[in-house]
């Protein structure tokens, strides 16, 4: 589980975040929803470390994250898979050798451990025949698909995904989500999403918080999104029109 | 890390051989052009023309202006591409993986242009070279009153200041570029504007540590 904290972040005057309060937990897909700039991805690198904060408190199962030693970090870091928005694969590598680099970083196993593991690992997101290539070779899908492979690859307890169907297709999103979600629960990984796709929040949502003016606005799962009576969150989720017509439905269902 | 050398070394070390020799080849005939044109009293002596050449190209030509040139190929080289994994998140996912992302980039690239010195001398070679060529082909000079000429008063010294600098503006090439890329914030677009930056900022410290050096080292 990670747990955070009244987390505050500025950059310079700017509070970006105002106090956001937690928790993550293991074996579920976990989403932060909000409009584009209401600070998901800068709350995701503040989890990540790669941003300081003011004042606040993460911890990765019990583990405080700002108290750990450098050693303690790069232990806990090699636990850690992290998927960026735009993927941000090694563009000077081929695709197997993006994938390898973490094991290279954190592991010393042996060069036909780590193909092996490489390749077990591209077959489970579907690319079996796409070693060689360059990321630039490859469509979107496939660069999220090895972007998710390379987070993956060592094990992660805890798995990061910055808008994981940005820029996809309706269809290819869904495979995209429910792969992630797939592995979640195979290896009971802690999983963070960062998201504005309400197929996402419909399909995977199965703990929901709500980000709006750096607030926390909501918390809820994609069940109690449908009842909620808080009209930021309506507002929000049901801006276009099939889904307020999903919402009625669904209402109307459960009378 | 030693795939990451050799990888930069290529890029930036073996990529600016063929400019470097085109440019030096060129200018060392131009400046033979020029001294020879502009020698016609007759009371001085024909070998100064290629005296004159090998002054020029070893002093300054050589390290100095290649070196402006090199901001431009090599600087805004390392300012986009480190620029560019640092706008696509390269820079954060190696930081993820508990890598020290600014040694990992910028440790490479210092010791690939460690090898820059030799980019010069043959630079050096080669412009001398094209000083023969335009002179004696063109018949501004003979091949005798050259060669006599690029002997004449030679001080070794000046040649170790040539590579003095050309070690101090190495080192400048692989630094200020990969700091502007590395601190870059923004998309594509900044990524432009950085290398521009970068290559305005690296010319002005060559240029004034060139002036520094000169003034520590020669007079
Ligand atoms: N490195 C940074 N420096 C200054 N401001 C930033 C930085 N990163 C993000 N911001 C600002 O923080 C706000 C939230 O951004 P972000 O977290 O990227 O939003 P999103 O929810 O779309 O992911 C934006 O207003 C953005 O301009
Ligand atoms: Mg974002």
């Amino acid at each position: 589980m990670i747990e955070v904290k009244d987390l505050h972040k500025s950059f310079g005057d700017t509070e970006i975040l105002k106090g956001i309060t937690t928790n993550f937990e293991q074996g579920k897909t976990n989403l932060i929803i909000g409009q584009s700039g209401s600070g998901k991805t800068v709350f995701l690198k503040c989890l990540l470390g790669l941003f300081d904060y003011e004042q606040g408190c993460i911890a990765y199962d019990g583990k405080i994250f700002s108290k750990l030693s450098d050693a303690e970090k790069r232990n806990l870091r090699a636990e850690i898979g992290m998927v960026f928005q735009g993927s941000a694969l090694f563009d000077s590598m081929t695709i197997a050798q993006n994938v390898m680099f973490p094991l290279k970083m954190f592991t010393k196993q042996s060069k036909s451990e780590m193909e092996d593991r490489v390749n077990f690992v591209l077959k489970r997101v579907n690319l079996e025949n796409a070693h060689n290539k360059m990321p630039s070779e490859a469509s979107g899908g496939m660069q999220k698909r090895v972007a998710i492979a390379r987070a993956i690859v060592n094990n992660p307890k805890y798995l990061f995904c910055d808008e994981p169907n940005s820029g996809l297709d309706p269809k290819t999103s869904i495979v995209i989500d429910n792969l992630i979600q797939e592995i979640t629960d195979e290896y009971q990984i802690v999983t963070v999403i960062n998201s504005h796709d309400m197929n996402s929040v419909m399909e995977i949502g199965e703990k929901i918080v709500f980000l709006k003016n750096g607030y926390k606005e909501w918390e809820g799962s994609k069940d109690t999104i449908f009842k909620t009576d808080n009209t930021s969150v309506t507002d929000f989720v049901y801006s276009s029109n099939l889904f307020k017509k999903v919402r009625r439905m669904y209402i109307e269902e459960n009378e | 890390m030693k795939t990451l050398i050799l990888k930069d070394i290529d890029d930036l070390v073996i990529g600016s051989l063929g400019i470097v020799a085109f440019i030096s080849f060129f200018v060392g005939g131009v400046i033979t052009i020029q001294t020879a044109l502009n020698i016609d009293n007759p009371l001085i002596p024909k070998y100064l023309i290629g005296f004159a050449t090998r002054q020029s190209i070893i002093l300054e030509f050589a390290p100095t202006f290649t070196s402006i040139i090199m901001a431009g190929k090599v600087g805004s080289f390392i300012t986009s591409s480190i620029g560019t994994m640092r706008v696509t998140e390269q820079i954060d996912a190696l930081e993820v993986m508990g890598i020290n992302s600014l040694n990992y980039l910028v440790f490479p690239k210092t010791v690939a242009l460690m090898l820059y010195p030799f980019v010069i001398a043959i630079g050096m070679f080669l412009g001398i070279l094209g000083g023969i060529a335009a002179g004696v082909f063109g018949g501004f000079t003979s091949l005798e009153d050259y060669i006599s000429g690029i002997q004449t008063d030679f001080i070794p010294f000046h040649v170790s200041y040539a590579f003095i600098k050309t070690f101090v503006f190495a080192f400048v090439l692989a630094t200020i570029p990969s700091f502007y890329g590395y601190y870059m914030k923004g998309g594509a677009l900044e990524v432009g504007k950085a290398s521009t930056t970068s290559f305005v900022w690296t010319s002005v410290v060559i240029i004034i540590l060139n002036y520094l050096l000169t003034q520590m080292l020669l007079s």
